[in-house]
């Protein structure tokens, strides 16, 4: 390769990048890699996997399309992008849903090998969009990928359908050639990962590198693009997606409280990883309890918490609606679970890997009788760890459930994660009760917290359970006036938890013409609107709201410092209607129900479109 | 949680069924088949090797299910069916207790189906008690899914249309690893039973006939009744052969794939003729056969244990898989748990 001249090399600030293809082309593997990659050689990113329920959809559908998004850059981002900058289309149903969403001269490598009369009419093409002008306005690469994945492969010992199988990465090495990544991440992944299948392992490492020269070989790119690494605070990071940040925060939370950590769960996607991730963790002393149905998770996780265990269990949304009365449970006995549910589209099956936020409503209320838990909602996928150990502080400290949401987007999307150091995070204190002396099971606390005693405590033997509790003693009781002092003890205790919930920090002035309250997922998004529309000069300022129940006590003071307020949701407006009762404040909603995360652009647009054609000025 | 098994040390001071008596008032109706349960559960108990307080009662919701509040162990009156599920989160968590689950045929056969048949499956180490007296009484009398198929009740008032489970084989199918039956009117055939079902490791299962004299007073009848008990109740002892009867003359003989009814004294037959109970028969096809033996008008209804049989449980198998890296890799510590995986340094 000796002779290959250098092409000249552009520096670029930021790149959105999408790979897509069929579901079992492998392109969520691309992404993460190309990711992971990114991470390493410094730049900061996001991402944005998008994939279908079906694993392996017919081949070449629309339906069948999976894309990774990814957006890097050499200063702080908070978004996977808004419209891709570059697009790999393996098929033509990839270029079919994907096109429109790509910047005006956007560069589109496609795989020419799949642009067959078959592919295309699958695809709903009439004619090859390759052949018309339908592409003209971009810029488009045209690689026979599969043939010159086979070509690469050529007296392998695999079958045909496994050869062509490896293209993936042939997509990918072209990418670390066009992008200046290094390759040599990727390959220690694939002689880790395929070490028992060396056929295998020889084969993706061949046409990663094919991919890779064949940028260099050919005459297709006229440059090569350089995305220098960002600034990023001194320390050391690792890439996290959202879900493996929760099991590391509640296994964390273990840690620093001694206890054993139990999970009762169901699999349900999208949270499904939270426990692929804490089965591996067996010399952590972790229990995962695969359960036979969502409501066993949760029963199993409130014994395991009567018993003195740290109990996590994990769901989405239909799972947290079978788990209610299991929940309510947890509320009468006052014991700690915390409870990950991983948002996705709704109602009922709703979209499966699609994000949402439509569960607010049913954690804070979705229970019979006056039940109320502690919500809490992460906001980036890093943030997913400091959340889950703050939900599990909570339920410690104040013997009640969490109910922790993240959503489909930030628990699948990666970031890189400046990782504290041990001492950053502080202790949990767990008192098991063991004095026999005036033991009562519902005497409180200053926080209104009700002792632990555990089984296996000499003299500490108690009943407790469902039915309504006498105050103190904890003995069943029918009493009205018992009943009514019982419900109001456990709001109270609920809404103590203000006490150890953070101010807000407002992210711009302290007052002007429009506030834009998020929460959850969504920080990205509207930080990247506010920041823009700040910078247009615009009067708008930001707070991001992370615990749901109880509010932050200054959030009614700041809300009032602003002319208006909107609030951007991935809902129909549930994060709004609880500020209107609660603040008596005339809320503007901005809405999107589409199993997408919010464009920053679409922020943007709502925030100027209320402060005025004259951009607000 | 350092001890992971069960303190079976000797006991210091020798307790009695007193001491298991939380002092509550009990609640349920006047002549309810529950007080004798309650009242062999506490006189067994001293003697099971089990500190106090490491025994734990769980129970779903029903009448059976108040049983926790009137033992003074730990107790845990859950949610309608959960039992199993609540008690198999403690166990796996917390090895080091004992487990019990009271449990009726509507909690635990209906709404606790499901747990139930995964409970056996995973052997997980449970003692569960069901009280059966096929019918649900805390709602006042709709029939249950051990009611005979016919039964009139408040919600079937021209007789249920559907066919009862029949617990013991429903438990034998889903590999329960200690399947008993006694009856609420046999106090020592009871403690005898509660006492084995303490002695194993895995789940173990015990339906209990137990009348319900406000809703379905005498579905027992026939098989506690001094006069026809006799005729009607073949008890299982293992090792021995299966033989009733006032007389202790008739036997149960295994014919082809049918159990029948044979009088050892007429003809040619003898007591080598009748079938010897092995309630540890590694195949499980005539435990199903004596289960099936149950409603059966030509045969006796038969009552012990069906059968036991030693495999390791579920506890057993996750504790040992956490002892087996903890002993290899070492406790896992945070840094560990942080900065492991593709880490890169910013400076």
């Amino acid at each position: 390769m000796a002779e290959i001249k250098e092409k000249e090399i552009q520096s670029l600030s930021e790149v959105t990048v999408r790979f897509a293809g069929d579901s079992g082309d492998g392109m969520q593997l691309t992404g993460s890699q190309f990711s992971d990659t990114t991470a390493i050689v410094g730049n900061d990113l996001a991402t944005l996997p998008d994939y279908p329920a079906e694993i392996r959809a017919p081949a070449g559908t629309l339906y069948g399309v999976s894309g990774f998004q990814l957006h890097f850059s050499s200063s702080d981002i908070h978004t996977p992008g808004d419209n891709p900058d570059v697009l790999v289309a393996m098929n033509p149903a990839a270029l079919k849903i994907n096109l429109k969403d790509l910047r005006p001269g956007a560069m589109i490598i496609v795989n020419t090998d799949s642009f067959d009369p078959k592919n295309l009419k699958i695809a709903h093409y009439d004619t090859n969009p390759l052949e018309d002008d339908s592409l003209s306005g971009f810029e488009v690469i045209e690689i026979p990928i599969t043939t010159l994945t086979t070509n690469a492969l050529e007296g392998s010992p695999l079958s045909i359908k496994e050869v062509t199988r490896s293209k993936n990465f042939f997509a990918l090495g072209l990418m670390y050639w066009l992008f200046n990544r290094p390759i040599e991440p990727t390959i220690e992944w694939i002689q880790t990962k395929f070490k028992n299948s060396p056929d295998i392992a020889d084969a993706n490492l061949k046409v990663l590198k094919a991919g890779y020269y064949y940028g260099d070989a050919t005459q297709l790119f006229s440059a090569r693009y350089i995305v220098k690494p960002a600034a990023l605070p001194k320390g050391t990071y690792r890439n996290i997606s959202g879900n493996e940040a929760s099991a590391l925060g509640v296994l964390a939370a273990s840690l620093k409280s001694g206890l054993d950590l139990f999970l009762g769960t169901y699999p349900i996607t999208p949270a499904s990883d939270i426990l692929h991730y804490l089965s591996r963790y067996k010399n952590y002393g972790v229990v995962t309890f695969q359960a036979e149905d969502e409501i066993a998770g949760m029963a199993s996780a409130i014994g395991a918490a009567y018993g003195g265990a740290l109990a996590i269990s994990t769901t989405s949304g239909p799972g947290l609606a079978l788990k209610t009365e299991a929940t309510g449970l947890a509320v009468m006995t006052e014991l700690p679970v915390v409870i990950i549910n991983v948002q996705r589209g709704g109602p009922s099956t709703g979209l499966p890997t699609k994000t949402e936020q439509a569960d607010l409503m049913q954690s804070l209320y979705g229970r019979n009788g006056e039940s109320p838990v502690v919500v809490l909602a992460a906001s980036t996928p890093s943030d997913c760890f400091y959340m889950a150990f703050e939900a599990c502080q909570i339920a410690l400290k104040y013997m009640t459930p969490v109910i922790l949401l993240t959503d489909g987007y930030i628990a699948n999307g990666s970031e890189p994660w400046k990782l504290p150091e041990e001492n950053d995070l502080p202790e949990i204190k767990v008192n098991f009760r063991t004095e026999k002396e005036g033991f009562n099971p519902y005497e409180r606390d200053e926080n209104l917290s009700r002792p632990w005693a555990v089984p296996g405590t000499k003299g500490l033997e108690h009943r407790i359970g469902g039915l309504e509790k006498e105050d103190v003693t904890g003995n069943v009781s029918y009493d009205p006036e018992n009943h009514h002092r019982m419900v109001t003890l456990r709001a109270e205790k609920v809404q103590k938890v203000q006490q150890d919930v953070p101010d807000l920090q407002i992210n711009g002035d302290p007052e002007g013409d429009l506030l834009v309250i998020g929460w959850g997922g969504t920080y990205g998004a509207i930080t990247e609107a506010v920041n823009r529309s700040r910078k247009a000069g615009m009067k708008v300022s930001q707070i991001h709201i992370k615990h749901l129940n109880p509010l932050p006590a200054n959030l009614g003071k700041i809300i009032k410092s602003f002319k208006q307020v909107l609030v951007p949701e991935l809902n129909m407006g549930q994060l709004a209607y609880i500020l209107r009762s609660e603040y008596f404040v005339d809320v503007i909603k901005l809405s999107k129900v589409k199993g997408l995360p919010f464009k920053s652009v679409e922020v943007q647009n709502k925030i100027a479109e209320i402060l005025g054609g004259n951009n607000g000025k | 949680m350092e001890n992971k098994t069960i303190d079976t040390q000797e006991l210091q001071v020798k307790l009695t069924a007193k001491d298991f008596s939380s002092g509550q008032d009990v609640r349920w109706c006047p002549g309810c088949g529950d007080y004798s349960i309650l009242a062999q559960v506490q006189r067994t108990f001293p003697d099971i090797g089990i500190k106090k307080e490491n025994i734990v009662w769980v129970s779903g919701i029903g009448c059976s299910s108040r049983f926790p509040y009137y033992m003074d162990t730990f107790g845990f009156h859950g949610i309608h069916g959960r039992a199993p599920a609540i008690a198999s989160g403690l166990k796996s968590a917390h090895p080091e207790l004992s487990v019990w689950v009271a449990t009726g045929d509507g909690d635990l056969m209906s709404i606790g189906g499901n747990h139930f048949i995964h409970t056996c499956r995973k052997n997980m180490d449970l003692k569960i008690l069901m009280f059966n007296n096929r019918i649900y009484g805390l709602t006042k009398g709709q029939y249950s899914p051990t009611s005979e198929k016919g039964k009139v009740t408040k919600s079937t008032p021209f007789g249920s249309v559907d066919y009862p489970f029949n617990p013991v084989s429903l438990a034998l199918g889903a590999e329960a690893t200690f399947v008993a039956r006694s009856l609420d009117r046999d106090p020592k055939h009871m403690q005898e039973m509660i006492r084995k079902a303490a002695a194993h490791t895995g789940t173990a299962f015990i339906e209990i006939f137990q009348n319900c004299n406000i809703f379905n007073d005498g579905a027992f009848e026939l098989l506690t009744n001094k006069e026809t008990k006799p005729e009607y109740v073949l008890q299982l002892e293992h090792g021995k052969p299966l033989i009733f009867g006032v007389h202790r003359d008739k036997g149960i003989k295994l014919d082809g794939f049918e159990l029948k009814v044979i009088n050892i004294n007429e003809g040619d037959n003898s007591i080598n003729d009748v079938l010897v109970h092995d309630e540890e028969d590694s195949n499980p096809i005539r435990a199903f056969m004596l289960a099936h033996m149950t409603d059966n008008p030509d045969l006796p209804t038969p009552v012990g244990v069906f059968r036991r049989k030693l495999k390791p449980t579920y506890d057993e198998g996750v504790w040992n898989q956490i002892s087996h890296f903890q002993a290899k890799k070492g406790k896992g510590t945070l840094k560990d748990l942080l900065y492991s995986g593709n880490t890169w340094e910013v400076k």
